[in-house]
């Protein structure tokens, strides 16, 4: 099939449209920004780097209502230097914050691991907090074939 | 949910300065509170909102959980053992409940 071009514009403007009108309906979810505001009250502002902190979860979730994550930062974990908290966020559920893991300088390591819900396609966002002021972050997009939230 | 039963994974004996790994797992259906029931009345929120690890009573792990964790919380984490002791696990749930449990760790 040979499109003019005005076929082609008018075809696409409907599918913009299409698309918009697509995301004001269904329940409100949280969106980048939220997730962004989250990890900056987190973070208390500070500017997160990246590279030190891993955060494992598949490319491709079958079901999201079990959805394995695993973080893990690499620190001394000593009494002076150690990782505080890694909070985990999901872009695309109902409420950005998944949760909020607490270390000490017992931990011996700065990882953990445990099952999250998704409610679709979307990005997992984790941040890590040191004790010394520094702040981390690790970011993954997840696939969802079947959504976690039920209906 | 009648019962929340914990179940939790720790080495029986470990060596001094040794990282070891603990999992736990408690079944609770962790109702996220945005599901609806037949009418289409929200059926409230109840979950397990805090998790925490004690070894001779000093904090080692705890995490504060939302909604988006799914059924049957899972916890993996380390800790590191440095004199033969008690763990002690704590879950505490919006309903006020709380469940605990102990494991003993010796050293080799």
């Amino acid at each position: 099939m040979k499109l003019t071009r005005r076929q082609a514009l008018s075809f696409s403007t409907g599918a913009i449209a299409f698309t918009l009108a697509g995301m004001r309906i269904g329940p409100a979810f949280a969106n980048a920004e939220d997730t962004s505001a989250a990890v900056q009250a987190f973070s208390g502002g500070a500017e997160p780097q990246s590279g030190m902190m891993t955060l494992k979860a598949p490319e491709i979730a079958e079901n999201g209502n079990t959805v394995p994550v695993s973080v893990s930062v690499e620190s001394p974990m000593t009494a002076d230097d150690y990782v505080e908290s890694v909070a985990i966020y999901a872009e695309g559920n109902p409420n950005p914050e998944v949760v909020v893991f607490n270390f000490t300088p017992m931990s011996g390591e700065a990882s953990a691991t445990t099952r999250m819900r998704l409610a679709k396609t979307q990005n997992v966002v984790a941040v890590a907090k040191t004790s010394t002021g520094k702040v981390y972050i690790d970011k993954r997009e997840v696939k969802v074939t079947i959504g976690g939230c039920g209906g | 949910m009648a019962t929340a039963k914990p179940r939790v994974k720790v080495p029986k004996s470990a060596s001094a300065g040794e990282v070891i790994t603990i999992k736990t797992l408690i079944s609770h259906n962790m109702e996220s509170g945005q599901r609806k029931d037949k009418e289409g009345n929200v059926i409230p929120r109840n979950i397990i909102n805090k998790f925490e690890c004690f070894f001779n009573g000093t904090p080692v792990f705890s995490c504060d959980i939302d909604p988006a964790i799914s059924a049957n919380p899972y916890f993996e984490f380390t800790a590191k053992v440095m004199e033969a002791g008690t763990f002690r696990f704590v879950w505490t749930g919006d309903d006020g409940k709380v469940y605990d449990t102990e494991k003993k760790i010796a050293l080799d």
